[in-house]
């Protein structure tokens, strides 16, 4: 279980995030949904210590996360925009976080389903963004963590793979993992969330099953079930 | 192998296929070999080098470390998600980067040496080059680390890269010879000696100086360095001064590193 408790950061003027409490379920797919710049990825960062807290902490199964990044070891992370150094490969880009981590990999069903094992000597410079996308997908699960966060992960990638990916992301949730998964396009997420927090300008405006939201907002897809919402319909 | 060796040595895998760092060491190769080539002694040569080396190696270093960490931030996002701490991080990107463009330096100067039968003393000479040019290389990564994490902006980083190599370069030479003109009646030799032990650069040429016999064209203060610097005594200043400018900036920069918000 994965509880935020009273997270607060301001940058600048603007306050990103204002006071979120939010409880994550384990073995679920959890979707942070919500407009963009509302702080979907800055909450994944300060859960990760990328990004420090003005206030509150954020817990992982009981304990609290540190500076340290011990805990970091359990979280496979695909971030929004995969830039690496250009003349690294991706079995390079591999090899160097099997090193840093002390772990070899477990679970390389992506990089065959994905179809990357023809572009893994490359040099990431002359992969396309899609290409170096699936690279970043099979790199978050490569070291089958108990706990995956994907921010954005369909994005810039084509049909098939997207399809692929979300394949991937419910067996590996039946398998009892936990995901965290980020999006600003409702519809892409429906398929494989089970649980959703809306986030609108720093705030959880909803936190619940897919279901619940659906239901209260009486919509069929979750796209206008979350756009019913924003617009007030129902402040709860 | 600790995190920070392991993550250092990545970053040479990536820098040593990096056509920019082979064109840097391709440029000093090329100087040194037309300088022993067309000048009339190695001596002038060399002279000539530690200038092309004293200006060049402090702008490479401060310009290329500030755009390689600024545009591997998104990779440090990364790695920072992996169970690492940042100091690990900090440290193994700052010897990755300073080691490889370093070497560069060094094999340049150091490859036409040898192939073209230089004397006993160029060879020396060159060592010493060799030494302040990684010693440099050294302070101005540091500065290029305070640059890259205190400015977010990437134009305004390289601005201030820029700006930096300049002030030490250039503006802080002029800055001293106004002073020493205006106050040419007075003793000014202990200040002035202050002053230049306390710019890297300049610093690093009057070691190289006194290897040369030169200094002795440079009047009543040029004694007093060849005396200092000759001694060990002025050998150790020299290495404190060094191990300062290398260490204070790179020790700020880590600290920005530390508290910065990815």
């Amino acid at each position: 279980m994965i509880q935020f408790q009273g997270i607060r950061k301001r940058f600048g003027a603007v306050q990103v995030l204002d006071g979120i409490d939010l409880t994550i379920r384990s073995g679920r797919v959890t979707a942070i949904v919500g407009p963009n710049s509302a702080g979907k990825t800055t909450l994944i960062k300060t859960m990760l210590g990328l990004t420090s807290s003005d206030e509150g902490v954020v817990v992982i199964d009981g304990t609290v996360t540190d500076r340290e990044g011990a805990y970091r070891a359990g979280i496979g992370y695909m971030p929004q925009i995969a830039r690496y150094p250009e003349n690294l490969s991706g079995a390079d880009l591999f090899a160097m976080m099997a090193d840093l981590r002390r772990m070899t990999a477990r679970d390389v069903e992506l990089i065959e389903s994905l179809g990357l094992h023809d572009h893994l000597e490359k040099p990431l410079r002359v992969l396309s963004g899609g290409t170096r996308q699936k690279i970043n997908a099979a790199l978050a699960f490569l070291f089958a963590p108990a706990i995956l966060i994907l921010d954005e992960p369909t994005a810039g990638l084509d049909p098939a793979s997207s399809a692929v990916l979300k394949d991937k992301i419910r067996a590996e949730q039946a398998r009892g993992r936990t995901f965290i998964v980020t999006s600003h396009v409702m519809s892409e997420l429906e398929e494989v969330s089970d649980d959703i927090a809306l986030l609108v300008e720093g705030r959880i405006r909803f936190s619940g099953p897919v279901v619940d939201l659906k239901r209260l907002t009486r919509q069929l897809s979750l796209e206008r079930a979350v756009a019913s919402f924003i617009e007030g319909g129902l402040a709860a | 192998m600790t995190v920070t060796m392991r993550i250092a040595a990545y970053a040479v895998r990536d820098l040593a296929r990096s056509r920019w760092l082979a064109g840097y060491a391709a440029f000093f190769m090329l100087a040194t070999f037309a300088l022993l080539q067309f000048s009339d002694s190695q001596a002038k040569a060399m002279l000539s080098l530690v200038n092309v080396v004293l200006l060049i190696v402090p702008l490479a270093n401060v310009v290329f470390g500030t755009m390689y960490l600024q545009s591997s931030r998104e990779f440090v996002e990364l790695l920072l998600a992996q169970p690492i701490r940042r100091r690990q991080l900090f440290a193994g990107l700052f010897f990755g980067l300073a080691t490889p463009v370093s070497l560069a330096v060094i094999v340049g100067i150091g490859v036409p040496l040898v192939v073209m039968g230089a004397s006993r003393e160029t060879l020396a000479a060159g060592a010493v080059l060799a030494l302040m040019a990684a010693a440099l290389g050294a302070v101005f990564t540091g500065i290029a680390a305070v640059v890259a994490y205190g400015f977010e902006d990437r134009v305004r980083g390289i601005v201030v890269a820029i700006g930096a190599w300049l002030t030490f370069a250039v503006v802080y030479d002029a800055l001293v010879i106004m002073v020493a003109t205006r106050l040419a009646e007075y003793p000014i030799e202990w200040p002035m000696l202050v002053a230049m032990f306390a710019n890297p650069i300049d610093l690093a040429r009057l070691v190289m100086l006194t290897r040369f016999d030169v200094a002795a064209l440079l009047g009543y203060t040029g004694a007093l360095f060849q005396q200092l610097l000759g001694g060990a005594s002025g050998l150790i200043v020299a290495i404190t001064v060094f191990t300062l400018w290398a260490t204070l900036p790179a020790l700020y920069g880590a600290r920005l590193f530390h508290r910065k918000d990815f």
